[in-house]
């Protein structure tokens, strides 16, 4: 059913229409109002699962481990401070196999302190053994709850995965969206089956430690079921395309790529204003593209390549910095075209909430083509 | 055998590292003063003291570190320590 | 009921010879049974008894972090009740875990009144990356990063009071044990599980490595620290102390001199002072406890 609701409300029918039986969560700007709905959904008895209202992220992300050992779908979500505090929970949950969903309403990370939207605290978790999948809009990710869980509880992959949308931009934004019917999501997603759970009837002993004789084998085997999960994704992607008429059967989108000279590159809600940009671009004659990722990890290097290789200059977008270093959505697409002649630059963008316009992106797309990048765009030099 | 997913383990591969090879010095159960009381089972820190069917106790020395508590705790004093002989 | 016979813990774990933790392992599962899950915190009881693949437990067992075991008990505990499922989820934790970097998720999941037992097996110190001070270490003892030194008697302050802490979460069942008394360890703890709500018991476990003693001399230590009055026996139910194991105090000396963490105490010079200072703690608690028993005249 077509709805107008906020995107951290469209995120919460997703969550109830997943029936997770544990939730753990704690507020922070900007991810409450999906929490707040979520508890509202338990006492109202929408959703029929346990809420723990835990006394921090670190024991949020701990109470979801436990409850997903122990055999229940579970659900968190958080953004910016929060993620930085589960670091560690979430390295843990990836090695141990447990399929555990978090939506990450994206918010830079401090200090300076600021509640603003950009990709830092996501990002900086990309080495955790996480799925990462980022949304343009609402709509987007709300399905991408669905297939998120449907990947990683297949006994094939068993990671856990983060759900990505923009803070403020998304979470706070009034937008229609179509909200599946139980009946429908049930078909899509069946019910959680663990491939292995803590049960007194079959006792197993989980999270040992592994000597220098295993450990490297087990980062293998987690490393292989990342690889592997292209194409799971890929086919749950297309049944629900099947199923809803919103197809995700590629890990990444184009848009008006087919003859581009110059592409541009980047994730999450930028992205359409990245397409309302190039729209008026080529009205005025100008052969530009949009190569968009949806799944920053696993990193879909056979269709970055495949996409760009007919570009002659790349402008990659980035909202985050690995200081010291470049863009990390810069550096893999790089690492995709090893060995091309194509141009690429690397534009270091809206940080901390740092308005992109349609403008922007057009003197960015200039820039690209001019040779100029590797910077960060927009700075008030003024103030420099 | 392949590694587990998520490094899980079934229960009894423990067994497999026989800590006996650490003892230094080796309980005697006498079985002369002793009452069956089973304090000596009960205490050892690695639950390798198993009754027989005679109902008197019995140190499983592949895994006996030797630590002497069973010795020490025996209420009847019926179990002496000695030197492991090289 | 506790199962005197019934074997959970197997042999072929890595304790050292005498270790107070592996006895306390092995007296807990014969009060908490096979129908349990047993949430571990990082440490030594962690890593002796699990190195892939040879786990030494015979229950389900968890082990993910230092300082997340509530939080990780927490989270399994509401997915049992939401499965209608019978397993007793039982925490347990050393004391660094408990005292120091869990303390924020042990509050945590008292405060939501978990239906969880929480075993602290307090050995007095970070033993298992080798005897560093913990909030748990008690006065003067000398550790790692507490030694004793020309100008130093040790560890400077008195060990935290964690009991009265969990007491006042509004826990239903505060207790604290020792292996050294395995039958009352092992009915408190059965005690605990059987309370419905978030239950602690503290274990006082010696360490033969960590406070320096031989390794058939645990339970003898162990029950020297309850004859002192430096560790007391209690139970308190809803925040009222109940009961009291009563003892005929013998001076703290012949505790501390049965241990190389305190024989900077006694050599090369006495250190009355600070001797003095240690009896006044067990003269304290002996106070609080009613702890001496009346000796009749003859």
């Amino acid at each position: 059913m077509r709805q107008i609701i906020e995107g951290s409300h469209a995120v919460a029918e997703a969550v109830r229409l997943s029936r997770p039986q544990v939730i753990a969560a704690y507020p922070i700007t900007p991810q409450t109002h999906i929490v707040e709905r979520l508890a509202e959904m338990v006492a109202d008895g929408e959703l029929n699962g346990e809420y723990i209202t835990v006394e921090s992220e670190f024991s949020a992300l701990s109470a979801c481990l436990g409850a997903s050992a122990a055999g229940s779908r579970v659900y968190s979500a958080t953004t910016s401070q929060g993620l930085a505090l589960m670091f560690e929970v979430c390295f843990n949950v990836a090695g141990m196999r447990l399929p555990i969903l978090m939506t990450i309403a994206n918010r830079s990370l401090s200090a300076p302190l600021s509640i603003w939207n950009d990709q830092q605290d996501s990002i900086s978790l990309r080495d955790s053994g996480w799925l990462q999948f980022y949304a343009e809009d609402n709509q987007e990710a709300m399905d991408l709850h669905f297939i998120a869980y449907r990947v990683m509880e297949d006994h094939r992959i068993l990671l856990p995965a983060f759900v990505c949308f923009d803070g403020f931009i998304l979470t706070h934004t009034y937008e229609p969206v179509d909200v599946p019917t139980q009946d429908e999501i049930d078909t899509y997603l069946p019910a959680f089956t663990p491939y292995q759970k803590l049960d007194a009837q079959n006792p197993l002993s989980f999270g040992m430690y592994a000597t220098p004789e295993y450990y490297m084998e087990f980062r293998y085997m987690i490393d292989q079921a990342m690889q592997r999960s292209k194409d799971v994704i890929g086919k749950a992607g297309r049944e629900f395309g099947e199923q809803f008429g919103r197809d995700y059967s590629s890990l990444v989108e184009e848009y008006r790529m087919e003859d581009a000279e110059t592409a541009v590159v980047a994730m999450g809600s930028v992205c359409g204003t990245i397409k309302d940009s190039i729209d008026e671009m080529r009205k005025k004659g100008k052969r530009v593209g949009l190569l968009k990722i949806r799944t920053y990890r696993p990193f879909p290097i056979e269709e970055v390549k495949k996409s760009l290789q007919s570009a002659s200059t790349v402008a990659v977008m980035d909202k985050n910095i690995s200081l010291g270093s470049r863009g990390a959505v810069g550096l893999e697409v790089k690492d995709a075209l090893f060995g091309s002649d194509i141009s690429i630059y690397d534009y270091i963008v809206g940080l901390g909430g740092r308005d992109i316009r349609k403008k922007d992106v057009a003197a960015i797309v200039d820039l690209a083509e001019k040779g100029e990048g590797n910077l960060f765009y927009g700075l008030h030099e003024e103030v420099l | 055998m392949p590694l587990s997913v998520g490094c899980t383990a079934c229960p009894g591969r423990a067994r497999d590292n026989k800590t006996g090879s650490w003892r230094v010095f080796r309980p005697t159960f006498k079985h002369s003063k002793c009452t069956k009381c089973g304090i000596c089972s009960l205490i050892c820190p690695e639950g390798c003291i198993e009754v027989g069917a005679d109902e008197y106790y019995y140190p499983n020395l592949v895994y006996c570190k030797g630590c002497g508590l069973c010795a020490q705790e025996c209420p009847a004093e019926d179990i002496e320590m000695e030197q492991e002989a090289k | 009921m506790v199962e005197r016979d019934i074997e959970l813990l197997e042999c072929g774990h890595r304790a050292c010879a005498g270790c107070g933790l592996a006895m306390a392992a092995r007296l807990m599962l014969k009060a908490v049974g096979k129908d349990v899950i047993i949430v571990s915190a990082t440490g030594c009881m962690e890593v002796f008894s699990t190195p892939y693949p040879e786990t030494a437990w015979k229950v389900p067992w968890i082990h993910s972090l230092f300082e997340n075991a509530a939080g990780v008990g927490s989270g399994i505990e509401a997915s049992l009740r939401r499965q209608g499922r019978s397993e007793k989820v039982v925490i347990i934790g050393g004391d660094g875990a408990t005292f120091d970097i869990g303390i924020q998720c042990i509050s945590g999941a008292f405060e939501r009144g978990h239906d969880i037992t929480y075993i602290c097996y307090d050995n007095e110190a970070y033993m298992n990356t080798g005897i560093q001070r913990s909030g748990a270490t008690p006065y003067d003892a000398s550790t790692t990063t507490s030694p004793a030194g020309k100008h130093s008697f040790g560890n400077t302050r008195p060990k935290k009071d964690l009991p009265a802490i969990m007491a006042a979460h509004g826990s239903p069942y505060v207790a604290t044990a020792t292996i050294a008394f395995p039958m009352d360890m092992m009915k408190k703890i059965e005690r605990a599980v059987a309370t419905k709500g978030p239950c602690y018991v503290q274990v006082h476990s010696p360490c033969a490595t960590g406070w320096g003693f031989e390794s058939d001399q645990t339970m003898t230590i162990g029950k020297l620290a309850v004859e002192s009055g430096l560790w007391v026996n209690f139970e308190m139910v809803n925040g009222e102390v109940t009961r009291v194991k009563k003892v005929v105090r013998k001076p703290v000396e012949e505790y501390l001199i049965t241990q190389k963490r305190f024989r900077h105490l006694f050599r090369p010079v006495r250190q009355e002072e600070e001797i003095a200072k240690i009896q006044a703690y067990a003269d304290r608690n002996a106070e609080k406890f009613s702890l001496d028993i009346k000796q009749q005249k003859k």
